[in-house]
């Protein structure tokens, strides 16, 4: 595996990096954002009609994009998840891998905390290699981020390349820079709508 | 509607599921469910595959229903057991017409005192989220229930659960 290791990647903001990513979406790509501060910060980037905002079922960031991408293999499909809520559904990769869609790009933020609740550690904060592990699950083009311009490249490459690819980022303790609408309904209806669904 | 009498439940069940447009079916393996996972796998109208819990196949089916595509899950009663959290956090709230198959265990004739264990838990739950279920134990109901049921669903963009009895599906018997 020819991947740079965690401990040399840069600790970068997910604000920042949120920012930057949606700045490159210019083909109404879906953008699944997952529990807590992950969806917070996409919610603060700039609210898009093709993003979606999980309020609840942490863990299920991931599954909710590959379905998307199942559904409509035209569109590309990015999920942002955290090291935590990723944690909890590490198996979620292997079937990634197995069905390999290539219109899906997962990112992870690592912060090695559970930020949300206390900043109580997870397992990737000193063990745990995330980028390793969903390799091993079969996501070949899986990579850590060193810095920003390295993430920029990463992304831009897995949305031109086709994946399914995971770029994973070690990010900072900061929590979101704001909160999401806690609408579930408003959220699902004009997710929706961007994605061009009538029910 | 395919002729109830002559045909096997899983047949029914599948003809029900296609004639809905439902295409993507996403499970959690399961012995009693078996024949109708092989006959969706051999069928290419249907995206047929299995994950490794039953609330990522509840996450895939969710995005794949917001993104305009119909799909079912499957599982067994322990299965079903472990979705409570993404029911109440995402399906009911949300407003998902999430079709679930349940193969029941725990009841007429089990042999793992878990399994009836979890069976009592799933009406409850069920009951406390509001999510309509039907117990299906005769062949003669069920292609009316299900393909009903899938309607009512999806129009009303609520979550439905059939529990298929062994009464319908012959379900696990103990080789003692």
């Amino acid at each position: 595996m020819s991947v740079p290791h965690v401990h040399n990647a840069k600790v970068m903001n997910r604000f920042e990096l949120t920012k930057r990513l949606t700045s490159k979406l210019t083909h109404e790509e879906a953008v699944i954002g997952g529990i807590g501060n992950t969806n917070f910060d996409l919610w603060m980037s700039g609210q898009r009609p093709q993003n979606f905002y999980m309020l609840g079922s942490m863990g299920l960031t991931i599954p909710i994009a590959l379905g998307v991408a199942i559904a409509q293999p035209q569109r590309h499909v990015v999920a942002l998840e955290g090291d935590g809520s990723l944690l909890m559904q590490l198996s979620c990769l292997a079937t990634v891998a197995e069905r390999a869609p290539k219109n899906l790009t997962i990112v992870i933020w690592d912060n090695g905390i559970y930020q949300i609740t206390g900043s109580q550690p997870t397992a990737s904060a000193a063990t745990a290699d995330l980028v390793a592990i969903a390799q091993g699950c079969g996501i070949a083009k899986s990579a850590w981020a060193v810095d920003e311009a390295d993430f920029d490249r990463l992304f831009t490459t897995a949305i031109a390349e086709g994946g399914p690819s995971l770029i994973a980022a070690r990010i900072d303790g900061q929590p979101g820079v704001g909160a999401t609408d806690r609408d579930p309904v408003q959220i699902r209806a004009r997710f929706m709508q961007g994605l061009g669904v009538k029910r | 509607m395919i002729k109830t009498q002559q045909a096997s439940w899983h047949e029914i069940v599948l003809a029900t599921l296609k004639s809905n447009d439902v295409r993507l079916i996403v499970y959690v393996p399961d012995r009693v469910l078996t024949p109708l996972i092989k006959a969706l796998h051999e069928d290419a109208f249907f995206t047929t595959f299995a994950c490794t819990r039953e609330e990522e196949a509840l996450g895939v089916l969710t995005g794949a229903w917001m993104a305009g595509m119909r799909g079912a899950l499957l599982m067994q009663t322990s299965g079903f057991a472990t979705l409570p959290n993404a029911l109440a956090s995402l399906t009911v709230p949300s407003q998902i017409p999430m079709i679930m198959f349940v193969s029941e265990r725990g009841t007429l004739g089990e042999f793992n005192l878990g399994q009836v264990m979890v069976c009592n838990t799933m009406q409850p739950v069920l009951n406390a989220l509001g999510i309509a279920h039907h117990t299906i134990t005769r062949q003669d109901e069920l292609a009316f229930i299900v393909d009903r049921s899938i309607k009512q669903a999806v129009a009303t963009q609520a979550p439905v659960t059939f529990i298929l009895s062994p009464l319908l599906t012959g379900g696990k018997v103990f080789a003692a």
